[in-house]
């Protein structure tokens, strides 16, 4: 797939994943600078880039963090080349301290965020999010994309209102168009032969008081010219089936992946409903929405987790339309991802037409049960060994166990049941120091892994050494960030590009943090960890205790 | 034609997603729009994988959007685990006229004390289809080919047989070359060819 990318065959129709669009419409638009850190689903906009950086001529890294991707995107992108950064939706979070200025000072090159959410949760633990509220917290533009075409059309798009208005833009996707398989017509790949070069401009670059709040107020005004000169014309909000002719004065108001499953919904039910599908979801096109609700009786908004265009459209009918009756959540969930059959059915109710769900029917056989396949460790894994021997060592009933994101959080389920709680990275570590500090008699082993633990576990190592806290923790180096596909980190002796460095020891990161009581144990040596486990959880120097359990991924 | 749906479930590590890329070039190469669905991450290790697969006419009325079938309307579910077909069972319908095709093969649960057999999950499927058939690919494949991983390819090939998808048998082989590293590709082919000849 990888050589179909990068293939020059102008007009040529390929099969590619939304991801997949990204990175090509990245491509035809002359980007040099990539940057990311992995996280499903958005992985493959990275993954992509990793192996064809050198080949195409664009720079490339997995940063440390998401924070750091982003602001050395920034940085390239201030010194005027094109760039993308891709993340998940928590990796916002993480940027998002950077990510607001960085919207008021705005960039020079082109730059593009791509942020992939995870409706129902299928890759992510921590929490649903919906980076739409990003639109009032930093007033970024943000396009949604429903097909891997219009992945690709998006981010053309993008980079070019992005250069035009000197503001970076948001693609947002969803995991149903991230991972959405379809046909995608190849155009150009242009290669960018900018020379980056940063000139000195405190007026733009530095949001210091009180020039910050000029920079807000020319902020909104960009905004509002996005508005008026794009969002307004764009053919990426448009009206479908504009001919009012059914009965019930219906119109439906949707996009990203709620927009195919609208129009399947249609055709299904064999209706001609109007229908205004967005590609922007900030900043609105306010007028084409008040044009499009004024004949209408009522009005559906189709929109996956929480009602944010449902509010919206409330807001802009009261002007003109203030009789319309506008639905969305009362008849679709907030919760999880929407399924086809759901908006069918919600459209059919708007418009009085039957429609019966196919399979009502139930396994009867008590036997059967719907299967229930927790993902398990590898065969062979390194953690099985680490895991066996903290069994060995105590008793788990007696022991907290913190968790964090990676292969290891896998110790939830059977048979270790080794996690009382989880949250987000870098957090196991905070977490236990305040468990500790509170509750000094109960034992505590917290895990983080290596990359999670340059991603973001320092701090709160520093925070619990310097505050004489005394959790035990077990830092699971399998060389490499494994669960999202292998990718390096700044432990691994190799750039994402491809170049040798000599990777940054976690031993010496912790020992300047001024950890006294570190062991670097192999698992293999099941006696000797469980030793260390034991001896670790019953120091009585009061001190923070750290095991580096180092055995490299099976899959490195 | 109006569209074809079709939905590939089994275990991580069992070759769903490849399955699921040839079936889609295949498509394309048959002059057939498409979409796909699938996930990715976690449920690689050894967690349940459903992917779907939808073609039909490339503009129009009866044009396909979604990347997701509904429930109940499936024409062809693959089931390269038996279990997993209790779990995709959703998808089809007599009214469908929904075929299954289930490997007998079963890969147990952790934790799970009971281990169901593929004819009492045959049975119980049966209600949710017009046909419901079990194929020992995992087992052929092993003993003729050494590698269960080629069972999914294995049942393409029956399905290409019995003529259960509109897509010409060539294009299918010309995607398996396309879609699997050069040096499998004969092996793959075999797998296929061995349910062909059947």
């Amino acid at each position: 797939m990888i050589e179909e990318i990068i293939s020059n065959k102008v007009g040529q129709k390929i099969i590619l994943l939304g991801n997949e669009g990204i990175a090509r419409g990245a491509l035809e638009s002359g980007v040099q600078f990539v940057t990311a850190y992995p996280g499903t689903p958005s992985s493959e906009v990275g993954n992509t880039f990793w192996r064809i950086a050198k080949k195409v001529g664009v720079y490339f890294e997995f940063s440390t963090n998401e924070k750091v991707a982003l602001e050395a995107g920034a940085g390239a992108a201030f010194s005027g080349l094109r760039t993308l950064v891709s993340m998940k939706h928590f990796g916002l979070n993480v940027a998002s301290d950077f990510f607001m200025p960085l919207v008021y000072s705005g960039i020079k090159g082109g730059m593009v965020i791509l942020i992939a959410d995870d409706p129902s949760c299928w890759s992510s633990a921590q929490s649903e999010e919906n980076t739409r509220a990003f639109a009032s917290l930093a007033h970024i533009p943000i396009l949604e994309p429903s097909t891997p075409q219009e992945c690709k059309d998006f981010t053309k798009l993008a980079f070019d209102l992005s250069e035009k208005f000197q503001i970076p833009i948001m693609i947002r996707e969803t995991t149903r168009v991230a991972l959405q398989g379809g046909i995608v017509k190849l155009g150009k790949i242009v290669k960018g032969k900018r020379k980056g070069k940063f000139v000195k401009d405190p007026h733009q670059f530095s949001t210091m008081p009180p020039r910050v709040l000029e920079m807000k107020k020319e902020l909104l005004e960009k905004i509002e010219k996005i508005k008026n000169q794009v969002s307004e014309k764009s053919l990426i909000n448009k009206v479908y089936n504009n001919q009012i002719s059914n009965k019930s004065k219906l119109g439906i108001i949707t996009s990203s992946v709620s927009y195919l499953y609208v129009m399947e919904a249609l055709k299904e039910l064999n209706l001609n409903i109007p229908v205004l599908k967005l590609g922007f979801f900030n900043p609105l096109p306010e007028q084409k929405i008040k044009k499009f609700i004024k004949p209408l009786k009522k009005i559906l908004a189709v929109e996956e987790l929480e009602p944010y265009l449902e509010k919206e459209v409330t807001i802009i009918a009261k002007d003109v339309n203030p009789k319309l009756q506008i639905f969305g959540k009362d008849l679709l969930s907030e919760t999880g991802e929407l399924r086809p059959e759901e908006v069918t059915k919600a459209v059919a109710k708007l418009a009085s037409k039957k429609f019966k769900t196919e399979t009502l029917l139930k396994i009867k056989n008590p036997k059967l049960k719907i299967p229930k396949r927790a993902p398990q460790f590898c065969p062979g894994c390194p953690y099985w060994l680490v895991f066996n021997a903290i069994k060995k060592a105590v008793d788990p009933k007696k022991v907290i166990f913190g968790g964090e994101i990676g292969c290891y959080m896998l110790a939830f389920y059977p048979p270790f049941h080794f996690q009382d709680y989880l949250f987000c990275m870098g957090s196991s570590v905070g977490v236990a120091h305040g468990i500790k500090k509170a509750s000094n008699k109960q034992k505590l082993i917290s895990f983080i892994g290596d990359s999670s633990f340059f991603h973001s576990g320092i701090p709160a190592l520093l925070n619990a050494v310097h505050n004489k806290s005394n959790p035990l923790i077990i830092v699971m180096d399998n060389q490499t960030t494994a669960m999202t596909g292998h990718q390096p980190n700044p432990g691994t002796d190799k750039t994402s590009m491809g170049d040798k460095v000599e990777g940054a020891k976690i031993e010496n990161v912790i020992k300047a943090c001024g950890v006294k009581d570190l062991k670097i144990i192999d698992p293999i040596k099941q006696k000797e960890f469980a030793k260390a486990v034991k001896d670790s959880l019953n120091n009585k120097n009061n001190e923070v205790s750290v095991i580096i359990a180092r055995r490299p991924c099976i899959y490195i | 034609m109006k569209e074809f749906n079709i939905i590939i479930s089994g275990v991580g590590g069992q070759g769903v997603i490849t399955l699921t890329r040839i079936l889609a070039k295949a498509a394309i190469f048959n002059g057939y729009d498409v979409k796909t669905s699938e996930l990715h991450g976690l449920s690689q290790k050894g967690g349940s994988v459903e992917t779907h697969v939808r073609f039909g006419v490339l503009t129009g009325a009866k044009q396909i959007h979604s990347p997701l079938i509904e429930k109940g309307k499936a024409d062809l579910i693959i089931c390269i685990e038996a279990q997993e077909s209790l779990k995709s069972y959703i998808y089809g319908s007599k009214k469908s006229g929904t075929i299954f095709l289930i490997n007998d093969f079963i890969k147990p649960i952790l934790g799970s004390k009971i281990i169901p057999q593929t004819k009492d999950i045959l049975e119980e499927i049966k209600r949710f289809s017009k046909k419901s058939i079990s194929i020992p690919a995992s087992k052929i494949t092993k003993e003729k080919l050494g590698k269960e991983v080629l069972s999914g390819v294995y049942i393409l090939g029956y399905a290409a047989s019995k003529k259960l998808f509109p897509l010409k048998t060539k294009f299918i082989l010309e995607s398996i070359k396309k879609t699997v590293p050069k040096k499998y590709f004969l092996l793959n082919k075999k797998a296929f060819d061995l349910a062909n000849y059947d």
